[in-house]
């Protein structure tokens, strides 16, 4: 069979979202050697869109348009966000890092100097974040100048309705309109899936066919705003290639999740986390964890799919990155919130009846959120006492505790900073 | 606009009523507020009692209760589940109470059945091991929704006008009698003027207030009671415990779910009504005494309705018809056209309609006989998408894949959709995402509205049925509306689709933070 019953390294990164992507790359950066394990199934709801912060505070729905000043405000405001415990000089070093294996794996990003930029989401409506996928980019400047605009979508594409988007985006835009058209390959077709599409667009004769059909439906002046379609690998390409056949500048919108920029980001990690001497087991969970007798942690794996992974992974240090309740790194019942792995205390309300607000949408946002783990200096869990639970237990991501990325915007930020933090504060103890 | 009769309120008993005047060939309005059975009619259990809950505090209600039943079985048969009931006690419940049980049944008329213990836990494993007493009896189960909706409907096709979204707001009185009513559009603003010949008051909890309006006090007592729903159905039968009516004591089957309570909480105003995590804690505990897998269920929702119980009734008032409603004639108030039907329960709605129908119609001199009781409801196409398990059922049946599901949890399809935006259409009503969600069951799997809210969004924009902020301030409300029967149980697998619901409608749509403002 040849595989290793038993995976031995330097450092384990439970999770495989955002964070333990993150931190995954920034430690195999340092020479590290690490495993990954956890579904990566959570990265395929991503938009794409890379949050640092846009909102703060969330009660006074006050919108940033530099969130480096937004984020030295939350100092202030809340010293326990994981931002607010991170300098600014690590954060864009974090960011950096990140952008740059984005942009080796084929995702380019683009920005606006240090600023936020506003772009469309998938409901027409608009959100402040901070990069966005080069082929998207055309999208932030046709809002600003709400000049002509065409919105195009697919029969059988139900995540994503450009009526809608038109409808919603016209409140503050007259000039967009939208239209409807069969995607090559699928005429008559009740029901089709975007990433088959996204697919067939990196053959050139699907690409020559939606052009053809694209460019009879676009009027003078007008760009083209169409659902993120544009191939899982080279979409940066294929955009420039479609731009010169329609005649017009064109962008992405992402779609409803399970969205192609979903795939995109989890295909890159997929592919090249590897490359670099990561050893990435996806379909294995953590299903227990103990101390060895030298001090290293040992992570027993349960097998999720038919593939055989390891039995277990032995690492002298662990990046805790399971997420929260989707990401099943918190769990609950009716009374209490609990951490799944290693059973860390959860900082959390303290009775259900405030976990949740009785408007959805109420401006203070949901104390549930708030809960979480919370960490010393290095990013060390606490224990009961308040001292780092394990010498050598980090943690990453939005299982921190004390901050709301939902409502925040912080997500990315959140998940790529402390990633970093604790992969720097691991190589600090390594030295 | 001018009406023989103007009903307000479009819960079941304005509803039933509008149905039997249309019956008798009488000219209705009905104004509601919201929408229809927005108050405790759409907020109950959509049980059909067969009475044994009440045979020991209040028989003349029990027997009210099944001899209505009775005469729904036959008449509704297409709203009804029969279900057949269970009364089970279990250790610690008091023994004397089930002894007398059988007698106090029968002496209401109330067909009962005494099960063995094992018997009972065999028709339902669901049921707890410590289980002491069983009796069968014949409760069945009901759609609140799609009677309320069948009885409007056919009240419409006979000529009734229903006005949605539209608040009674003052009544011009001239020498005793009510000329004129205005109301209010909840949504525009836009005030109408009614002039109707009678005014029955059906308003529910309501009723107090909109009496008020015409200077005629009735005292009423606010009592909330609060529900949870199951993601999957428990029980075959409905449960009830055996035992005095207390809180939780009702476990019924709703289709492809199970509805339990409920609580009763003396509350003093009708705004802000919401189920409480301490009534949902109370409910789980107590009901799953009878049957424990109810601890650990995945529940999808929870709501609380008020019921409407007339407080003091004057002494030896005669109007008073049973302990269970009561239909106030205000002409003892110096207002000769007009009355007020209320309490009761949703079992005897016909009944209330038909004395309240009696009464106007003895006052306009109209002498059609009351015609509930024997002729049948019909079964109109859009209704019957209210119903559980209707989605998955058809999609096999129909095998249609180019009618796309529009919400994927509860497998509705387009066509569905299209079924009740037409009716909708049709009589000129407001369509929008909160009065589809009321004929259809699109938002209420699992995801709650997460995913088809945007979707069905989306074909409203196809259609043109909404233009600009309209369809996704109407998500905005839709979720929210969702909401209300979501924050109290939100722990294990629910919490998780929330998170993914927040994340996705505040993370990436930014919806707390949108303005559609033009």
């Amino acid at each position: 069979m040849g595989h290793c019953r038993e995976c031995e390294c330097e450092l384990a990164v439970i999770g495989a979202g955002m964070a333990g992507m993150a931190a995954s790359l920034f430690a195999s950066n340092r020479g590290i050697t690490v495993a990954q394990v956890g579904g990566a199934g959570g990265i395929l709801f991503a938009s794409g869109l890379l949050d640092l912060l846009a909102v703060h505070p969330i009660e006074e729905r006050k919108v940033w348009a530099d969130p480096w000043e937004g984020i030295e405000a939350l100092r202030d405001d809340i010293p326990k966000h994981p931002l607010s415990r991170i300098p600014a000089s690590k954060i864009r070093a974090s960011l950096a890092e990140y952008l740059a294996f984005m942009e080796s794996a084929g995702i380019p990003y683009a920005g606006l100097d240090e600023k936020n930029v506003e772009m469309i989401t998938p409901a027409g409506t608009c959100k402040h974040t901070y990069r966005i996928p080069l082929t998207m980019w055309n999208a932030v400047t046709a809002l600003r100048e709400k000049g002509p605009c065409l919105i195009v979508d697919f029969h059988g594409l139900k995540e994503f309705n450009a009526s809608l988007l038109a409808g919603t985006l016209g409140v503050h835009w007259p000039l967009v309109r939208s239209e409807r058209l069969w995607f090559p390959g699928t005429d008559g077709t009740s029901r089709v899936f975007s990433r088959h599409m996204a697919l067939s667009l990196e053959k050139s004769e699907y690409l020559e066919t939606l052009a053809a059909r694209l460019k009879p439906l676009l009027r003078q002046g007008e760009v083209l705003g169409m659902p993120a379609l544009l191939g899982l690998h080279g979409s940066s390409s294929l955009l420039a290639r479609l731009e010169e056949l329609v005649g017009a500048p064109v962008f992405e919108i992402p779609t409803l999740p399970a969205s192609v920029p979903g795939f995109r980001l989890k295909e890159a990690f997929e592919r090249h986390l590897p490359a670099k001497g990561v050893k990435v087991f996806f379909q294995s969970k953590v299903a227990g964890v103990s101390a060895e007798p030298d001090g290293r942690f040992r992570l027993r794996l349960s097998e999720e799919g038919d593939q055989r992974g390891p039995a277990a992974v032995v690492a002298q240090a662990v990046v805790l990155a399971s997420g929260r309740f989707f990401g099943k790194g918190l769990s609950s019942d009716r009374s209490h919130v609990w951490e799944t792995i290693f059973g860390l205390p959860v900082w959390q309300p303290l009775h259900r009846s405030r976990w949740h607000r009785r408007d959805l949408l109420d401006p203070r946002g949901h104390e549930i959120n708030q809960a979480g783990i919370e960490v010393d200096e290095a990013f060390r869990p606490l224990d009961a006492r308040r001292r780092p639970a394990f010498e050598r237990l980090f943690a990453a991501g939005s299982i921190l505790a004390h901050q709301d990325w939902t409502r925040m915007k912080c997500g990315s930020g959140v998940a790529i900073a402390s990633a970093y933090a604790a992969v720097e504060a691991f190589c600090e103890m390594r030295t | 606009m001018e009406t023989q009769v103007l009903i307000i309120g479009g819960g079941i008993t304005g509803t039933g009523l509008a149905r039997d005047l249309a019956l008798r060939g009488v000219q209705c309005v009905v104004v509601e507020r919201a929408d229809i059975n927005a108050g405790a009619s759409g907020a109950n259990h959509g049980l059909l009692h067969s009475g044994a809950r009440y045979v020991a505090n209040d028989p003349a209600a029990a027997r009210e209760c099944w001899e209505e039943g009775s005469i729904l079985k036959r008449v509704g048969a297409h709203c009804i589940e029969m279900t057949g009931g269970l009364f089970v006690a279990v250790e610690g419940d008091d023994e004397r109470y089930i002894a007398d049980f059988p007698s106090m049944c029968g002496r209401c008329g109330i067909p009962v059945t005494e099960v063995e213990v094992k018997e009972a836990r065999e028709i339902e494993p669901a049921l707890s091991d410590r289980l002491i007493a069983a009796y069968k009896v014949e409760d069945a189960t009901i759609d609140p929704f799609k009677l309320s909706l069948e009885n409007i409907w056919q009240a419409q096709e006979l000529g009734t006008v229903l006005l949605r979204n539209t608040r009674v707001v003052g009544f011009t009185v001239e020498h005793g009698r009510i000329v004129s009513v205005r109301t209010q559009d909840a949504r525009t603003g836009q005030e109408r003027q009614i002039r109707p010949l009678e005014v029955v008051n059906a308003a529910g909890a309501w009723s107090a207030q909109v009496a008020a309006l015409a200077g005629v006090t009735i005292d009423m007592v606010y009592s909330k009671g609060t529900l949870l729903v199951t993601l999957s159905r428990v029980t075959r039968h409905v449960v009830n415990r055996l035992r005095r009516p207390s809180n939780a004591d009702i476990l019924v089957p709703g289709g492809t779910v199970s509805l339990l309570g409920t609580t009763s909480v003396k509350v003093d105003s009708l705004d802000e009504i919401y189920p409480t995590v301490e009534e949902v804690d109370l409910i789980v505990r107590e009901e799953s005494a009878m049957v424990p897998e109810l601890a650990s269920t995945r529940y999808v929702r929870a709501y609380a309705g008020v019921r409407p119980l007339v407080g003091s009734q004057r002494e030896g008032d005669a109007r008073s018809l049973s302990r269970g409603f009561a239909l106030l004639d205000h002409e003892r108030d110096g207002l000769l056209n007009f009355a007020t039907i209320t309490g009761g329960k949703f079992t005897t709605y016909r009944l209330m309609a038909e004395k309240a129908a009696d009464l106007v119609c003895r006052r306009l001199g109209v002498s059609a006989p009351c015609r509930t009781r024997t002729q049948p409801l019909p079964s109109s196409p859009v209704c019957r998408w209210t119903e559980t398990g209707r989605g998955p059922q058809e999609w096999i049946e129909k095998n249609d894949p180019d009618d796309a599901l529009l919400c994927e949890c509860e497998m509705v399809p387009c066509s569905a959709v299209d079924t009740v935006v037409s009716a909708l259409e049709k009589r000129g009503d407001l369509v929008d995402l909160v009065s589809i969600g009321l004929r259809s069951r699109i938002g209420k799997g699992p995801c709650q509205g997460t995913f088809c809210s945007l979707k069905i969004a989306g074909y409203l924009y196809d259609r043109g049925i909404v233009k600009k902020g309209e369809g996704i301030k109407g998500v905005r409300e839709f979720l929210r509306e969702r909401w209300r029967g979501q924050h109290s149980i939100l722990w294990g697998t629910q919490l998780v689709q929330a998170e993914l619901q927040e994340a996705l409608h505040c993370g990436v749509f930014c919806q707390e933070l949108a303005d559609l403002s033009e």
